[in-house]
């Protein structure tokens, strides 16, 4: 990041980060100041971020399979389960969503391997803000968090009045984590300041009455996006903006989720820590359904943004059927045959 | 003229045609051919890069299949659950139609099995043309079971009350086949056909030492409208594959005819874990496969399903 060297790092920020909710209770945007003559016009924001290195889509993509061929074997195995299921985001976000369905996959969050009692916790449960309450009354106690989306989840196309109530509802319901979606149309049209202002304004819109914050986690819908330049910019923006996490996807289109673009979004939370000392964390989401491909994504943090993102606190999967197979791969691990779906619940 | 030959030769006639004879005929080079795995309707190599020497009765070389891995069978395994619903939920008849169409596809490759199973098994041209033709007419008569099995092993219930009780059988879901390890051909369809002409899917692990009917079957089903990961053929050690085979918990009936006593006792111990249906081989030495097969080989693989149901007034 050639440009972003020129910033003075500010190391003290990540050794004092407490291990969850890390910026909860400060007031929005501390890289702001690093940043405010990039963030102050329109103009200079589109300078900044169209001067952002060109990526290497060729170079990257094979960084992202050479990576991916790691072999990780027992007891390394077991270790990279266990944190990936202390990763997961338990996700349901469908229309089809009742009550029930929301309470069965918490008392899952719980307790995901009913008949082995040293299986992890999942790290949060992701529902639509209407479910959030109902979330958190089955999750109370059991330090598993509620993630909520909102601001008009999937497509993000409403007003941003709208957008910033539907975000308050759910902080309102008891959501510990927001996952917002950014303006792909703005974006695109090359208006950033106003994708910028939106976040902003969302993550004001997580401040609890209590002054503290709700973890805020920006949405990019890198499918949308078309270009690995599109990533890397959207990426910059989040973080200048204020996200806590930056997500890949949504989860609802055809590309989600790839090795890819979830390598390209690590180096860029690594360098935005190199040039301002603040941790960003990186949730991929969609189409992750197997342990090995898990496995892959933290050799990825790993290699790309370091040991440091090994942690449910910096690095989530957004997911729901990947929770069974990894399930399905400890109970290979612990007695030596292979498991099936009749094994695990279904949901 | 060097087709009659290498029909003659016993025939495996791609993996033979380099050899010293063909060029010495022709200026032609042969095309080898390149055994591969049959798993979810697509042929890949074993996921271990390993392959094995397969030789015919007297020694000489035919062919490198696959030496399938335990993560080959692991993987057959998903590929055969992915197709229990739509094998399983197809209608009998129309189960019946696709077998009898891999019948006339058999029919069609009739000279290579011809060759492949008289380099195999050391037999004469003409008998290894009767164990073939005996095969495709067991393929036939299995294929009709199709829709009359249910008529033989379900039925209507007398029961002392006002119900109508109706058995019917159901299949019981994947099967791992281990298929015997002498007869190549008529002994595999033996086993083979009627694990899924009830609708159960299964993963086939051949004969060790002749495998090439098996794999050369494989290209028939993929030409025969059945469904991809209905059958999956793994070459190999049974050794090697029947264990986690035997052991997995997603696979629901195991059959050990091609497994040998000591095996067949391991795997049975393995397989009791998730109550797997277990079918014993032949106590001292492998049957005769030319024999009437009767609906033995069905039945172990079927579950029975009551229904009761009010009777109307």
């Amino acid at each position: 990041m050639s440009s972003a060297s020129t910033v003075p790092p500010e190391p003290t920020a990540t050794a004092s980060t407490p291990p969850t909710a890390p910026r909860a209770g400060q007031s929005p945007a501390p890289a702001d100041a690093a940043f405010a003559d990039v963030t102050a016009s329109e103009a200079a924001l589109r300078r900044y971020l169209h001067g952002l290195p060109g990526v290497d889509a060729v170079g990257l993509e094979a960084r992202a399979a050479t990576l991916g061929t790691r072999s990780i074997k027992t007891t390394a195995k077991a270790y990279a389960i266990d944190l990936a299921i202390s990763m997961i985001d338990l996700t349901t976000l469908e229309g089809a969503d009742t009550p029930g369905k929301v309470r069965s996959l918490c008392a899952k969050a719980i307790t995901p391997d009913p008949s082995d009692r040293t299986a992890p916790r999942v790290a949060a449960i992701c529902v639509y803000p209407d479910m959030a309450a109902i979330a958190k009354e089955a999750l109370a106690g059991s330090g598993v968090h509620v993630a909520s989306v909102a601001t008009a989840f999937p497509a993000g196309r409403t007003a941003r009045p709208v957008k910033l109530a539907d975000t308050r509802d759910a902080v309102a319901a008891g959501a510990d984590e927001i996952d917002m979606v950014i303006d792909r149309g703005a974006f695109l049209a090359g208006r950033y300041l106003e994708v910028l202002e939106e976040i902003r304004a969302v993550r004001e819109a997580c401040e609890r009455p209590d002054g503290s914050f709700a973890h805020l986690k920006v949405i990019f819908e890198n499918g949308e996006l078309s270009t690995y330049d599109n990533i890397r910019r959207a990426s910059w923006l989040a973080m200048l903006a204020g996200a806590d996490f930056i997500k890949t996807s949504t989860g609802k289109v055809a590309v989600n989720a790839t090795p890819a673009n979830t390598l390209l979004m690590l180096e860029a939370v690594r360098d935005f820590r190199a040039a301002t000392g603040v941790q960003i964390g990186v949730k991929p989401a969609g189409g992750i359904r197997t342990a090995k491909d898990a496995i892959k994504y933290l050799v990825l943090v790993n290699e790309t943004a370091g040991a440091d993102w090994l942690s449910p606190d910096w690095f989530r999967f957004g997911a729901s059927s990947l929770l069974n197979d990894l399930l399905m791969q400890r109970h290979k691990l612990s007695t030596g045959r292979y498991s099936g779906p009749d094994y695990v619940t279904v949901d | 003229m060097s087709e009659s030959k290498s029909a003659k030769s016993g025939g495996t006639a791609g993996s033979r045609a380099g050899g010293t004879e063909g060029a010495a005929t022709s200026a032609r080079i042969g095309v080898l051919k390149t055994y591969k795995l049959f798993v979810g309707g697509k042929f890949p190599r074993s996921e271990s890069g390993r392959v094995y020497e397969v030789t015919d009765s007297k020694g000489n070389w035919l062919a490198n299949p696959p030496l399938a891995s335990r993560k080959d069978a692991r993987d057959a395994v998903v590929a055969a659950r992915k197709a229990v619903g739509g094998w399983s939920g197809a209608t009998a008849y129309n189960r019946g139609q696709i077998l009898y169409r891999i019948a006339e596809m058999l029919e069609g490759r009739r000279e290579q099995f011809i060759g492949e199973v008289a380099a195999g098994e050391g037999l004469s041209r003409a008998k290894a043309a009767g164990r073939v033709d005996a095969a495709v007419d067991r393929w036939v008569w299995y294929a009709g079971w199709a829709d009359k099995i249910a008529q033989v092993a379900g039925g209507a219930n007398p029961v002392a009350g006002p119900f109508f009780n109706l058995s019917s059988p159901e299949p019981t879901g994947v099967v791992a086949v281990l298929a015997p390890r002498r007869c190549s051909f008529l002994g595999l369809v033996s086993v083979l056909a009627p694990v899924i002409v009830t609708g159960n899917t299964a993963v086939l692990v051949p004969s060790e030492e002749r495998p090439l009917p098996a794999l050369s079957l494989s290209e028939v089903l993929a030409t025969s409208d059945l469904p991809g990961g209905v059958v999956n053929v793994l070459s190999g050690r049974a050794s090697e594959l029947g264990t986690p085979l035997a052991a997995h918990q997603d696979v629901n009936a195991i059959d050990l005819a091609g497994a040998g006593p000591e095996l067949a006792r391991d795997l049975e111990i393995a397989a009791a874990d998730n109550l797997k249906r277990v079918v014993r081989p032949a106590p001292d030495r492998e049957p005769d496969w030319r024999g009437d097969p009767g609906t033995a080989r069905m039945l172990p693989f079927l579950e029975t399903k009551t229904v009761w149901h009010p009777v109307g007034s």
